[in-house]
């Protein structure tokens, strides 16, 4: 099942080997492997249809250059072509407000609340910030004292109103605890929820409109399928959110999900989780995920062995 | 259930009467299969059984179709889902029922295990909650609000203890209070952990030192949004523990959870419960041929 891309264009590569250029029936042959293989990596359907037939036009249009054999340019075609889509290289969060306010949204059990002690822990160790975290999930069991018990192990101070369930008037309470105590960020946790739960995504919406946030994610697990595109799309219309987080991304996914997002949504993947731990964060490489997502560790060796 | 007539429209009049179904039919049923995360391998095994069973008994009518096309794909859970079963229950030779409850992170562990604890207790059965995930944050505060919604007993010790050990505590505790059903709540964990994987492993085998046979049930559990990775995760914690039943949550969503049709076929696995929302009713008993006809609506 998880044939990684190279074996796979290393097979179709056969018929491309010996080739002194790239004809139509070589191409779609080898472009039928690249697209199982985004498929078995969870890229949407459509979404590795238009990729692979964008790689065709791009592999027919092109001379052999002569430096290079054909299967060559076919994996370096690919391979940039999926850079390219997934964007630029990571960008930070928007520090501009006083404080700045950064909302989570996404799914049950994405990693939000995991996520807003990664990025307080982060925002107060490596740029000298000082987070105020604020529960704004009153649905899910324990989520409040889920969420205590996070900003403990990182010493960040929490937010919470036990006694209230309209997490609207939590995030302002919040919001104005941090200003009248030097916080210079606030993270505002909220319930999970499905993009089709028309009452929970007013809910979500009217917490953005109430606190205007300098920066809101959209939180998503890496091991997401073809619902990917679905989901994210559903939220964008709703929020118009900054940027992805793309969560448990320590596991063995390919994470497909990623391109798929990016090209339905088109806003940047800033950060990945990769643990449970409170220091299991990091910036987003658009180059790495590419490799992930293709099974290719090494590009070159790939194409050495061609 | 507009999209869901077009599409087996659309089939019908491409495959009646004919000995063969087109491509483009092909093509459509290849879309619907794999948008719902049926998985390429799977998704050509479906198209090669439809193809062939066109051809074996030709000229097939309009209102054969539905049916062949919910069988076929159907077929594939057929083995290991009886597909009749719509109550909870339990096998009544087994005093406790003892369910260890397993999977990734995020996936719905904890919850189902608060449904399920309710369809049993609903049924008169004395049920007995274990919180061995003692790592989670809140972790064993989230089970106790749902042992205390159930109204059923909890076993538990503090954050950071020995799973096993709080397995072996509710074991014991279930048998001396005559229990029916225990169910053993587990820390999320990615199945690519050596670590993590052995010590469910060990869970497993602690809980044998209370009843010889035990665990009678590995439920695992998926996260219906899950794409292609749920097929390592089924291999992995089918290595670690012998998972012995599926449970897919999450398919209130838009999320169809129809990877579990390759892992039930491949692992013989047969898919028990789906999750359905966040509430204590939200748990159902799987049925095979309205799972399959969710991918076409
Ligand atoms: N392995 C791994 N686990 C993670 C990561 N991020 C979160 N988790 C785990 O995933 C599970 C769900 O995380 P939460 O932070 O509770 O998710 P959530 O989105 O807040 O969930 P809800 O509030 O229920 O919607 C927990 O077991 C976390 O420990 C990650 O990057 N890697
Ligand atoms: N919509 C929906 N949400 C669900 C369903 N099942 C669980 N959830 C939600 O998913 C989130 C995670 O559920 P948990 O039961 O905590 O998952 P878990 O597997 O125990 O998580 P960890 O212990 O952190 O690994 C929570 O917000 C649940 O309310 C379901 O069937 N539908
Ligand atoms: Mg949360
Ligand atoms: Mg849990």
């Amino acid at each position: 099942m998880f044939d990684n891309l190279s074996e796979k264009l290393d097979k179709a590569l056969h018929v491309l080997k010996g080739h002194g250029q790239i004809t139509e029936i070589n191409v779609a042959e080898t472009l039928k492997e690249v697209r199982r293989a985004l498929l078995d990596a969870d890229v949407n359907f459509k979404i590795a249809k238009d990729f692979t037939n964008n790689v065709k036009e791009k592999a027919l249009g092109q001379n052999v250059l002569t430096t290079l054999q054909p299967g060559q340019l076919m994996v370096k075609l690919v391979k940039d072509e999926l850079t390219e889509l997934m964007g630029g290289d990571a960008e930070g969060v928007n520090l501009s407000g006083n404080p700045s306010v950064i909302l989570m949204s996404g799914l049950q059990g994405s990693g939000k609340t995991t996520f807003s002690g990664k990025l307080a822990n982060f925002l107060k160790n490596k740029k000298t910030k000082k987070p105020l975290l604020v529960a704004c999930d009153v649905y899910r069991p324990a989520a409040v004292d889920q969420l205590h018990v996070v900003g403990e192990q990182i010493g960040v101070e929490v937010f919470s109103d036990r006694g209230n369930t309209n997490p609207v008037a939590i995030a302002q309470a919040g919001i104005a605890h941090a200003k009248a105590n030097g916080h210079h960020v606030v993270i505002v946790d909220t319930a999970g929820r499905l993009a089709v739960d028309e009452e929970m995504m007013n809910e979500i919406s009217e917490i953005h409109k109430a606190i205007k946030p300098e920066e809101t994610l959209f939180v998503v697990d890496a091991m997401t399928g073809q619902d990917a595109v679905n989901t994210a799309k559903a939220f964008n219309d709703r929020l118009d959110f900054d940027g992805v987080v793309l969560t448990k991304l320590d596991g063995d996914t390919r994470g497909g999900a990623a391109i798929s997002i990016k090209s339905v949504v088109n806003k940047p993947i800033k950060f990945i989780g990769t643990g449970e731990k409170m220091d299991a964060i990091d910036v987003f490489h658009p180059s790495r995920m590419a490799d992930r997502i293709l099974g290719m560790g090494d590009v070159v060796s790939l194409v050495e062995r061609a | 259930e507009k999209s869901k007539t077009s599409f087996f429209g659309k089939l019908s009049k491409a495959v009646a009467g004919k000995s063969k179904v087109d491509d483009e039919v092909l093509d459509n049923l290849e879309e619907v299969l794999v948008s719902s995360d049926v998985g390429v391998h799977t998704t050509l095994k479906v198209i090669e059984r439809i193809e062939e069973r066109v051809s074996r008994d030709k000229y097939l009518g309009t209102d054969e179709l539905n049916r062949i096309l919910r069988e076929e794909i159907a077929g594939l859970l057929s083995e290991t889902n009886s597909g009749e079963a719509t109550e909870f229950s339990v096998p009544e030779d087994k005093k406790p029922y003892i369910i260890m409850v397993v999977g990734v992170n995020g996936v719905g562990k904890t919850t189902t295990i608060g449904k399920l604890a309710y369809q049993f207790k609903k049924q008169g059965k004395k049920v007995v909650l274990g919180a061995a995930d003692t790592f989670r944050a809140a972790a064993i505060d989230q089970l106790q609000i749902w042992a205390d919604r159930v109204d059923v007993p909890i076993v538990k010790q503090s954050m950071g203890s020995d799973p096993a050990s709080v397995a072996f505590d509710t074991l014991k505790s279930a048998v001396t209070q005559d229990a029916d059903v225990v169910i053993i709540d587990t820390a999320g964990r990615l199945h690519n952990k050596v670590n993590l994987m052995n010590e469910l492993s060990k869970v497993k085998r602690v809980m044998q030192k209370v009843v010889e046979d035990a665990p009678h049930d590995v439920l695992l559990v998926l996260d219906g949004s899950t794409g292609q990775n749920a097929f390592e995760q089924a291999r992995q914690f089918t290595k670690a523990t012998e998972v012995t039943s599926l449970a897919v949550t999450k398919l209130d969503g838009t999320a169809k959870g129809g990877v579990v049709i390759g892992i039930s076929d491949q692992f013989r696995i047969p898919v028990k419960y789906i999750g359905v929302g966040e509430g204590i009713e939200d748990l159902q008993v799987f049925n095979k041929y309205e799972f399959v006809d969710s991918f076409f609506k």
